[in-house]
């Protein structure tokens, strides 16, 4: 469990999920990623490839490191729903909005 | 203000569904693409994978894979998989596509297989308006072969087949497909999109998802180029790679909708006609071998006993009518009852210069249907005449298409009706009805048909009702002339 | 009820359609031109697919698709596009799809002419494509014979999921004899392995691409296997007249018209003459030739080219009994008294000394 998760904090928008053994450490995610939460891990995997790796918050679920990332499912991205309050709003919703702000 | 319960969070960019959860037909490494670390496969791939999932058409979808680095295809998507030859795929999927209309085919190439060996294919695609996507990768080089030049590659751009460089002046200029294929009618939708930076990366993916979208809804031909980085070929980080993509290629490969008219084709694709297919019992009759359609006349009892064994050849020029004079001798021989057989001289001299024809009509099976020694010749003029006379059989028959018949080519045992048939046939009001004519005159002589057949056989092969009339003149014409021939 | 008189090469396309075959793809070639001018007249109306493609690479290649579809569907060429569509008759035959490829003869080598040969046998019976394949071929030599063995054709490819030829020549292809047809059309079946983008044949895969090489040693030696259960089944050959001869004339085509009508005049001489016929060429009728290499004295190969059949008749007798070769080529096609000379001389000799082997090639001494 992260601290965003904590009770009575301000919970994170998105979470990252990174497969370490799927994922080829290209590099294309960290690049990509605009709040910069994603990092490079120093230990190798099991293959042999540095991997990326979520900084463990700050993730706005925006998803666009998934769409640079080239491997079909290292990264898994979810989004904060049925949060009560003002920024309650449905997973497709939220999709929705990631690919348009990331396209304009 | 924060609140106190916390929401729940549901993943929102997660493995396509249209990909397989583990990679069965790879040889190992079941869990990661075969993809170089940083390859633009692996994005265009979940590109294509999300606009199945959104369109809802796994199921009906067939994918067409190339020969390069795409050429796993098959180890990925969760559809139909047909691997193709070498710059094949639009060849490939234009007949998938025709013979099953409710599927959804994706043509995948990359740059040496579309632009390179497949040109051909990818245009005529294209331009016949096939309702296929074609999904084109572009990288600019030859990379599971290990980095040739391909039509693609930049000027000046070093490849192992361009060691100095692509000269211009050697090795022509980039090929810019979707410039080429937007001057075609055909085709509903061409965009040019690129993987340079998270802009271009979401156009692509919305280009390729309209591109399916469209065929989905039956508008057509449609294609999206993606300018695609190849790290490892290229010998760059993949960060590199992609920066190379937005900064140097895309100033080669213009970005942007190269044709658009799926508006004009919506509009059509809703009117076109859909005829169901005909049923199983009818396809005899539609194909016009029903037994049942053919006149039921009964093998003409003619001359019972008899032996026949009829052997015509039958030369002139082309336009002469030799080889329908053959194809009525031959059909009311069948009518008849006999064993028939007609073989045509075929090729230019169908158009011009000499024309002839082999005919056999048997009371038995035929064994060659080639006449080495005709019993009839019929010989329209005077240079079919000299290149056949010879082959007649002694005590045959030269019917030659003349006022004299040349005294060199006269010898004993030669029977010869000679008479200027064309100008005859021309006092009848046709002078082309002079194969009747001759035809006329070759049924008085060997008397081996009787009428009925020969008035069926016109009727079937003569459209035209004014020219059977004539054509039945002709013949009478030609009769009288052999008659009159004896009595003279 | 009677017969119809036809020309081989339409007959072919009727036989088709009766036979099942829905999609034909073709590119304009003499003399094999009248075949898909009456495909593109009879399979929109019986609904087929019909595509004139822009070569014979493309269209091969679209005989690929459509079978990976589960279509049945053919083709049809003459020798330089048969050349172009080896690539994909290869790749046909490693994906294991059905498909049925008319190649109506004409002489070759490069353009050549549009007359009639029988010099496309290497490239059609041993493959001109790359890799351990075969095709199956079956060589008509009537129109008749056009329109069954393009049935039968249809039947071996799904059978042996294999590409199966009709090799004609120009003659069988473009005279016209009488020919009767089957009353009833073969429904239409989906095979279970193809790809034909539905749910239950999704996971379905045509490939001819196995990268280990364990893996593709198996499958080579899988069609290797087919092909060899071929050779036991399907193998066909006409004999005529050959119960007491002693001279057994051997041809396919046009040519076995031609040593009928030879050995009916030598027979009425008294020559003790026959005729075997192969009507597969692949599987080539070994049994055959091996079994009346107890009785005959001498075989002679006539063909229209310039020794390719008599390969497999030669290894086929395998030094049993000599064989005498007779051959015409360019557009020629050996003559009745060719071939009746040549019968006459080797019945001088027999069955004294027939024992040594001679090669003729017509107007060639």
């Amino acid at each position: 469990m992260t601290e965003a998760d904590k009770p009575g904090q301000k919970q994170d928008r998105g979470r990252l999920c990174i497969d370490g053994e799927e994922c080829k450490g290209c590099g294309l995610c960290i690049e990509a990623c605009p709040p910069r939460v994603i990092a490079m891990s120093e230990p190798l995997n099991h293959y042999g490839y540095r991997t990326a790796i979520y900084a463990g918050a700050g993730c706005t679920g925006c998803g666009v490191c998934f769409m640079a990332c080239p491997e079909p499912g290292a990264i898994t991205v979810y989004r904060l729903v049925n949060a009560p309050g003002p920024g309650a709003r449905s997973a497709q919703v939220a999709v929705e909005e990631a690919s348009a702000c990331a396209g304009s | 203000m924060p609140t106190e319960s916390a929401g729940e969070y549901a993943p929102v960019q997660s493995r396509a569904r249209s990909f397989y959860g583990r990679y069965e037909r790879k040889e190992d490494l079941e869990h990661q693409t075969h993809f170089c670390p940083g390859c633009g496969h692996g994005i265009v791939h979940k590109m294509i994978a999300r606009a199945i999932d959104d369109l809802g058409v796994q199921d009906r979808t067939i994918m067409v894979g190339p020969v390069g680095c795409g050429v796993f295809t098959y180890y990925y998507f969760d559809v139909g998989n047909v691997q193709a030859a070498h710059g094949r795929a639009p060849a490939v999927a234009t007949a998938i596509k025709r013979s099953r209309p409710e599927s959804i085919v994706i043509g995948y190439q990359g740059d040496g297989d579309l632009s390179a060996i497949g040109a051909a294919e990818i245009l005529h695609a294209a331009n016949r308006g096939e309702n296929i996507t074609v999904v084109f990768v572009n990288n600019a080089i030859y990379s599971m072969t290990g980095g040739q030049a391909a039509p693609t590659t930049l000027v000046g751009m070093k490849s192992t087949t361009t060691p100095n460089g692509r000269n211009a002046a050697t090795e022509g200029y980039p090929l810019h497909v979707c410039e080429l294929l937007s001057t075609l009618q055909a085709p509903a939708y061409i965009e040019r999109v690129g993987l340079g930076d998270n802009k271009q990366i979401w156009q692509a993916a919305r280009a390729i998802r309209r591109a399916l979208a469209n065929q989905v809804h039956g508008l057509g031909f449609s294609l999206i180029e993606v300018l695609s980085p190849c790290p490892t070929i290229w010998k760059m980080t993949p960060v590199e790679a992609q920066r190379w993509v937005r900064g140097v290629m895309e100033n080669e490969f213009r970005l942007g909708v190269f044709c658009d008219r799926t508006n004009e084709r919506a509009v059509s694709a809703d009117l076109r006609p859909v005829t169901p297919d005909p049923a199983l019992d009818d396809l005899p009759r539609i194909l016009g071998v029903a037994r049942e359609r053919l006149p039921g006349s009964e093998a003409q009892a003619f001359t019972p006993g008899r032996e026949i064994d009829l052997e015509v050849r039958i030369a002139g020029f082309g336009g002469q009518g030799v080889l329908l004079l053959g194809e009525v001798l031959a059909e009311a021989g069948l009518d008849a009852g006999l064993e028939v057989s007609w073989l045509p001289s075929y090729g230019p001299e169908m158009r011009s210069g000499t024309s002839n024809c082999h005919v056999r009509l048997s009371r038995h099976a035929i064994d060659s249907p080639l006449v080495a020694s005709p019993v009839v010749l019929v010989a329209m003029n005077e240079p079919s005449l000299r290149k056949f006379d010879r082959s007649v059989r002694s005590g045959g028959w030269v019917i030659y298409n003349g006022r004299e018949f040349p005294a060199d080519c006269a010898r004993d045992g030669l029977n010869v009706l000679a008479r200027p048939f064309t100008e005859l046939a021309d006092e009848l009001g046709e002078k082309r009805a002079a194969n009747m004519v001759m035809l006329g005159a070759l049924l008085e002589i060997t008397g081996v048909l009787p009428q009925a057949s020969i008035d069926h056989a016109l009727a079937r092969l003569v459209k035209n009702p004014r020219w059977v009339e004539l054509d039945q003149r002709a013949l009478a014409r030609g009769r009288e002339l052999y008659q009159g021939s004896r009595e003279g | 009820m009677r017969r119809q008189l036809m020309k081989g090469n339409e007959a072919i396309i009727k036989s088709a359609i009766l036979a099942g075959c829905r999609a034909f793809y073709g590119y304009p070639i003499t003399p094999a031109s009248e075949i898909a001018e009456a495909a593109a007249e009879f399979m929109p109306k019986t609904g087929g697919v019909y595509v004139q493609a822009e070569s014979e690479v493309a269209a091969v290649n679209m005989l690929y698709g459509a079978a990976s579809a589960g279509v049945r569907a053919m083709t049809a060429s003459s020798g330089p596009g048969i050349s172009l569509m080896q690539e994909g008759i290869s790749y046909m035959a490693g994906a294991e799809l059905p498909c049925v490829i008319a190649d109506i003869t004409r002489a070759g080598p490069g353009l050549g002419n549009i007359g009639a040969e029988q010099a496309d046998y290497h490239q059609v019976v041993k493959g001109g494509g790359h890799g351990n394949y075969r095709t199956l071929v079956l060589a008509p030599n009537s129109v008749q014979e056009m329109a069954d063995l393009t049935a039968l054709a249809f039947e071996l490819a799904d059978r042996y999921r294999n590409p199966v030829f009709i090799l004609a020549d120009g003659f069988i292809g473009q005279m016209m004899e009488p020919v009767e047809f089957p009353e009833t059309a073969t429904p239409t079946q989906l095979p279970e392995w193809a790809v034909a983008g539905t749910a239950a044949s999704r996971g379905n895969l045509i490939s001819s691409l196995e990268l280990d090489f364990d893996k593709l040693e198996k499958h080579i030696l899988a069609l290797e296997a087919k092909y060899r259960i071929a050779c036991h089944r399907e193998t066909r050959a006409e004999e005529w007249m050959t119960a007491d001869a002693e001279i057994v004339l051997v041809g396919y085509g046009i040519v076995a018209r031609i040593l009928k009508a030879v050995t009916a005049e030598a027979r009425a001489a008294g020559i003790k003459v026959g005729v075997l016929r192969p009507i597969t060429l692949y599987p080539f009728p070994v049994a055959q030739f091996q079994r009346l290499a107890l009785s005959a004295q001498v075989f002679a190969v006539v063909e229209m080219s310039t020794g390719q059949l008599i390969e497999d008749v030669k290894l086929a007798l395998n030094g049993l009994r000599p064989v005498q070769f007779l051959s015409r080529v360019g557009g020629n096609v050996p003559s009745h008294n060719e071939v009746l000379a040549l019968v006459r001389e080797l019945a001088r000799r027999a069955p004294a000394a027939p024992a040594r082997e001679e090669e003729r090639v017509a107007n060639a001494y």
